[in-house]
């Protein structure tokens, strides 16, 4: 058995850990949905202690309460979800560590095999992404833990792990002359950290969607469809203001998530200007000129203007809150289709996935 | 997010102001001079930059769907060849060359319009912002996001310099805070400390950099140059726009900028996987002789260009150039030299035209065309491949043309097919295409009398790239100056915090300390601030610091339930763009 070989179970290895969390943060939702849905049958006063527990919200009262340590104002203790329990907590956490050191493992294997670093072809590229999303998942359910989160980010990294053993899967090799540079760990780490960064950031946007139309009573559903009346009818349970979403409750408030939601996308956007500018600068050494809108570049360009879009709509008056995380849908998007559809349909310069 | 939907009850707290207050749609007197007003108005919104963003992100949609054909116009013939209908129409608007159409160039010279138009008033209000004092302690705490109170024995006076010594920090010349201490009357004293001013200084040089990489991108272009030329082992070019195979210029190129070096390539090497075939090291040695200096050896490989007379020469391309010699039926030499055959895949297939002209009066002229197998192997009597790029037995495959090249037409030939228009295959006697196979070394005889063919040797040939652009230094700097401010303008927490210490009226010895604190967005780090502050604070005239409280009122709605307290008390709306302009 070869490294190479040890890298490649190694992956399977991780992608199963990463099938086990998916599970179980999505039994935990269930549990969680649960709860909240029996509270919500409950009168008033307890549904309002069962809620206080979840949200680390300081309600009127709890500004009086004296001395209490700064840290766990906003809500961002490490309180169990309300309904959940800390040893189901327990066990989507551990699956999440394992997966990550499982992947971790395999990706230095992988490096090891091929005598350079994982990071130039679809294969490795999307190990490396799947890795940095899990871990920054993982940072941020450490200060609080969220559930959704969980499932939305085990759920693509299953996909993408999934897609790579089965798809993108090239021997581990050496590279041709062109990206024997150091910018291949520079350009190509940092597109890859961003592209983790932005899954997560992504998932905590349609987390704040979904809150945002609970807390505003608002979803499509409740109104007319017109012709496509049955439809709507069929979906009615799913309405995200009725008793399937109760555990929307247990959530931060749209408020917060969009802060989370900024927050790493703010992260990600940096990162990818300076993918950009570092593409750009390799662009020059190794093809004589720093841009020539070639596909990729396009499309770098493109995602990076969608999410310049998206900062600016925060900051502008009627665009903010659920609007501007629309832009975080489109600018994920694209970043995807910037990875997919321009490597294995389009020629181009970047036609270095191997296949 | 409030979760009643009352935006029309928003609630902004003192100490916030809307840099964007005027961003809103009023209609324009009439009149030019009103017209450019209300226009450049406009531009300077937020609302319009939006827009011309999201423009820009779609406009740069088609030029990855086209073909375009400054990459690839062998593409964009082919596309129109097969959609006559469509084609033409897409080529009137720009399809085929998105980044440089009218409407292309449009959107992005408004957006840059309109970010100067937003950035001047702004660096303005920000030069003013950095020489005024942090804005005055509010009346009110209560609707402040974060809160803390606190008991001290020292006098309200002492009190308050405490805190605003602990919010400038260790620092003297560096304060984390900017501070300003007062004195509110009857014995009360405030302090109220800012921070956070590089956000906008980042922010405003994150945008002034766009600007400069604009310019410099434009005049780059302006000043640029660019030719490519293929170079045969022991062979070599002068650095003058005729010894180049293409050249392009910008329209401010001035032809003094090429320095006449002259490049000799002495030899090209390139090593394959052996096992997937695949290229690992490129290696072009030549001699460069820049004008005053001795000639020196050095080397050009992919990821390393060459530096020569201001510009830079890129390894993009190499190949085999076979050495023949062609000699006519009289048997004067009519040809030789060494012709680039173009590779055509991963095995070096190599197809290329040795063209030779008549020499000796009453000769046709020859056309021999074909492929070079840089490892042949034969799989059929007809057909042959190569398996490998290493030259291991070179085969050179060759069908045989005669008649006029069509060299005096005074047209431009393409050196790498054939215009037979005006020549005849040679056949075999029984009517199949005369074909020549031959080695390095070999001589063979041409169909029909024509003359010999020599394969002498199979030299490599380099493709070189050279390219100048003056600009590319302001280039990388504005490109790094936009990343550094954002980074900066992004990560930079903006805060205000507020300590007012007030004498207690039933206590005469006693001050009574609350404090408050804003940041712009959410700020997770806004009760540790406060915290901070009042740690720092003295309990007794003398004494060491005291115990605090503070609290962080979270706008956290637990429930969706809108008849609760929760809203008896105002929300800080975080997409409130009024809050947000802190
Ligand atoms: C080339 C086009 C532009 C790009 C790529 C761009 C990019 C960005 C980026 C990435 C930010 C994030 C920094 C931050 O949020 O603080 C930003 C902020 C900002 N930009 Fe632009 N911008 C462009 C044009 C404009 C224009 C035309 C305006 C004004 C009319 C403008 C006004 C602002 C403002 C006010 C902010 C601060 C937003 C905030 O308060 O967070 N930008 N811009």
């Amino acid at each position: 058995m070869t490294v190479g070989d040890i890298s490649t179970l190694l992956v399977w290895g991780a992608m199963t850990a990463f099938t086990v969390g998916f599970l179980a943060y999505t039994a935990d939702l269930a549990r969680i949905a649960e709860a909240a849905a029996r509270a919500a049958g409950r009168p008033r006063a307890a549904r309002a202690l069962a809620a206080g527990g979840a949200g680390g919200s300081a309600a009127g009262s709890s500004r009086a309460a004296g001395p209490r340590p700064a840290a766990a104002g906003g809500g961002t203790g490490a309180v169990p979800a309300a309904g959940g329990s800390r040893r189901a907590e327990g066990i989507s956490r551990a699956t999440t560590y394992l997966g990550v050191l499982l992947l971790l493992a395999g990706i230095v294997a992988r490096g090891i095999a091929a005598g350079r670093w994982p990071t130039a072809n679809m294969y490795e590229f999307t190990l490396v992404g799947a890795l940095v999303a899990v871990t920054v998942l993982a940072v941020v359910l450490r200060r609080r833990y969220i559930p959704f989160l969980g499932v939305v980010v085990h759920g693509i990294a299953v996909l993408a792990l999934a897609l790579a053993l089965l798809v993108f899967y090239v021997q581990a090799d050496a590279v041709q002359p062109a990206l024997q540079s150091y910018w291949l760990v520079l350009h190509v780490g940092v597109a890859i950290s961003a592209t983790g960064v932005f899954t997560v950031a992504f998932a905590a946007a349609v987390l704040q969607v979904l809150k945002d139309a609970r807390e505003a009573g608002r979803s499509r559903l409740d109104t007319p469809w017109q012709r496509f009346e049955p439809v709507r009818a069929g979906l009615q349970r799913w309405r995200v203001t009725g008793p399937a979403w109760e555990w929307l409750r247990s959530v931060p408030s749209a408020r917060e998530l969009e802060a989370l939601s900024f927050r790493l996308n703010s992260i990600g956007f940096v990162l990818w200007t300076f993918t950009l500018i570092g593409g750009a600068i390799w662009a020059e050494h190794a093809w004589g000129r720093y841009w020539g809108w070639d596909p990729k570049e396009v499309g770098t360009f493109i995602a990076w203007v969608v999410y310049a879009a998206y900062l600016h709509a925060r900051t502008t008056r009627g665009w903010s809150g659920r609007r501007a995380a629309y832009f975080v849908f489109v600018g994920y998007a694209v970043v995807l289709a910037n990875f997919t559809v321009i490597n294995l349909f389009v020629t181009g310069k970047h036609s270095y996935s191997g296949l | 997010m409030s979760a009643t939907g009352t935006s029309d009850q928003r609630y902004t707290p003192e100490g916030i102001d809307d840099a964007f207050a005027g961003d809103t749609l009023v209609l324009p007197q009439l009149g030019p001079v009103g017209w450019l007003r209300w226009a450049w108005r406009q531009l300077s919104s937020m609302r319009v930059a939006l827009l011309l963003l999201m423009l820009l992100a779609v406009a740069a949609v088609p030029g990855s769907v086209f073909p375009q054909r400054p990459q690839f116009p062998e593409k964009v013939a082919r596309y129109l060849l097969d959609h006559p209908a469509l084609g033409p129409l897409l080529d009137r608007v720009g399809m085929f060359d998105v980044y440089t159409s009218v409407w292309f160039s449009a959107i992005y010279l408004l957006l840059f319009i309109s970010l100067v138009s937003c950035i001047l008033p702004r660096t303005r209000s920000h030069l003013r912002a950095l020489r005024a004092q942090p804005p005055r302690t509010p009346r009110r705490f209560e609707r402040f996001p974060a809160l803390g109170s606190t008991v001290s024995g020292a006098s309200p006076e002492a009190v308050v310099h405490a805190a605003a010594s602990t919010l400038r920090g260790r620092y003297r010349r560096l304060p984390r805070f900017r501070t300003d201490v007062r004195d509110e009357g009857e014995g009360t004293w405030s302090v109220s400390a800012e921070r956070g001013y590089l956000r906008e200084t980042g922010n405003l040089v994150f945008h002034l950099a766009l600007v400069g990489l604009l310019v410099s991108v434009a005049t780059g272009q302006l000043l640029h140059y660019r030719g490519q030329t293929i170079l045969v082992e022991g062979h070599g070019f002068a650095n003058a726009q005729t010894d180049y195979d293409t050249f392009e210029a910008g329209s401010a190129f001035d032809p003094a900028t090429l320095v006449p070096f002259t490049l000799g390539l002495d030899r090209f090497t390139s090593r394959f996987d052996p096992r997937t075939l695949q290229s690992r090291a490129f290696l072009a040695e030549v001699t460069l002789a820049e004008p005053g200096k001795n000639p020196r050896a050095t080397t050009i490989q992919v990821n390393h260009p060459l530096t020569a007379g201001g510009a830079k020469v890129y390894l993009q391309g190499n190949g085999y150039a076979p050495d023949v010699v062609v000699r006519d039926a009289a048997g004067k030499v009519a040809f030789s030299g060494a012709v680039p055959f173009l590779p055509q895949d991963t095995v070096y297939t190599s197809n290329g035209v040795i063209k030779v002209p008549d020499v000796s009066g009453g000769q046709a002229q020859i056309g021999l065309v074909g492929s070079l197998l840089p490892t042949a192997q034969q799989i059929s009597p007809t057909i042959w491949r190569s398996i490998d790029p290493e030259p291991s037995d070179p085969v050179l495959v060759l069908a045989v043309w005669s008649g006029n090249l069509g060299l005096d037409t005074g047209r431009p030939q393409n050196v790498y097919t054939l215009d037979d228009a005006r020549m005849k295959k040679s056949v075999e006697a029984d009517g199949t295409p005369a074909t020549l196979r031959i080695r390095p070394g070999e001589t063979v005889a041409l169909p029909g009398g024509l003359g010999t063919l020599e394969f002498r040797a199979l030299p490599r040939f380099v493709a070189l790239d050279l390219r100048y652009d003056p600009a590319l230094a302001f280039v990388l700097t504005f490109a790094l100056a936009a990343l550094a401010g954002l980074a900066t303008s992004l990560f930079t927490p903006r805060r205000r915090v507020w300590v007012r210490a007030t004498p207690d009226p039933h206590e005469p010895r006693r001050t009574l300390v609350t404090a408050a604190a804003l940041a712009r967005g959410d700020d997770i780090a806004l009760p540790t601030e406060i915290d901070r502050v009042l740690a720092g604070l003295p309990t007794r005239p003398d004494g060491p610091a005291g115990p605090a409280s503070s609290d962080t009122r979270s706008d956290t709605e637990p429930d969706t339930d809108h008849d609760r307290d929760a809203h008896s008390r105002p929300a800080l709306d975080p997409h409130d763009p009024e809050e947000a302009q802190t």
